[in-house]
């Protein structure tokens, strides 16, 4: 028995990302992705850290030696900015879940806020740090 | 017109059958990282360029090894829980995507056993 032919019907299609221009809180939208995924994968970091503390001198040497290097200390410059961006957007989107701030207006203020005082912690943190805070 | 079992409405578990569950996780484990995560980078900074005694003598003070057990608990199940929702939304194909799902929980369930484990014998040797 052939198959009656189901009726044509237009359904809605995803919406294809090229056709749209970037705006600020579609870029911080899915920067606050990004960075989520960059700072789940760099908190593995800290496994080492306690591991190496525990395991002894040695291990502990390793790897200090690693994030004292460029590579390791490039690393952390990046992991400052990518965990003060999501703790700053993270407060923003505790405010938009009790439904404050979500008109466009404030969505764009609140926005530049988040990369302004991301920016600025960074900063704030590394001079600090290179001034002598951690000697 | 809603489709929905009005029990199942009444209950409030969706599709998922969870509920809110996860979405709550992520905001209570969000607060939590909102006060751990500037302690833990006070701390760094404050022992950078520490040498090995003074550092596990720091992390081994009770104050400090129960915050860091706190801050390693929210980081990771926070980090699981946001990674679950970008393999969700990403990864096409079905196998790869409960292969990540299973891949991500068992290394944070690791990560957390491991970094409680370490703070646990840090503590107990220094007392």
């Amino acid at each position: 028995m052939a198959s009656t032919p189901r009726p044509e019907v237009q359904r809605p299609l995803s919406p294809h990302l090229q056709v749209y221009r970037p705006q600020l809180t579609s870029v911080l939208s899915i920067t606050h992705r990004a960075t989520g995924v960059a700072n789940a994968l760099l908190s593995l970091g800290l496994v080492w850290w306690l591991l190496a503390l525990m395991a002894g001198p040695g291990a502990y040497a390793r790897f200090t030696a690693f994030f004292g290097s460029v590579v390791g200390q490039v690393l952390l410059v990046a992991a400052t900015f990518s965990l003060m961006y999501h703790l700053c957007n993270g407060v923003r989107h505790l405010f938009w879940d009790t439904g404050k701030g979500l008109d466009i207006a404030t969505a764009y203020r609140s926005g530049y806020a988040v990369i302004a005082g991301s920016l600025l912690l960074t900063v704030a943190i590394w001079a600090y740090v290179l001034m002598g805070g951690a000697a | 017109m809603s489709l929905r079992n009005p029990l199942a409405r009444a209950r409030g578990h969706g599709s998922a059958k969870e509920g809110v569950h996860h979405w709550w996780m992520q905001r209570l484990s969000a607060i939590a990282l909102f006060f751990l995560l500037p302690w833990h980078i006070g701390l760094f900074i404050e022992l950078g360029g520490s040498d090995f005694q003074v550092v596990r003598a720091v992390v081994a003070d009770p104050l400090n090894a129960s915050l860091l057990a706190l801050f390693v608990i929210a980081l990771f199940q926070h980090a699981r829980l946001g990674l679950q929702v970008v393999i969700e939304d990403y990864v096409g194909t079905r196998a790869t995507e409960v292969a990540l799902h299973v891949l991500t929980r068992f290394v944070y369930l690791a990560a957390t056993v491991a970094s409680l484990l370490a703070i646990i014998v840090l503590a107990v040797r220094a007392g």
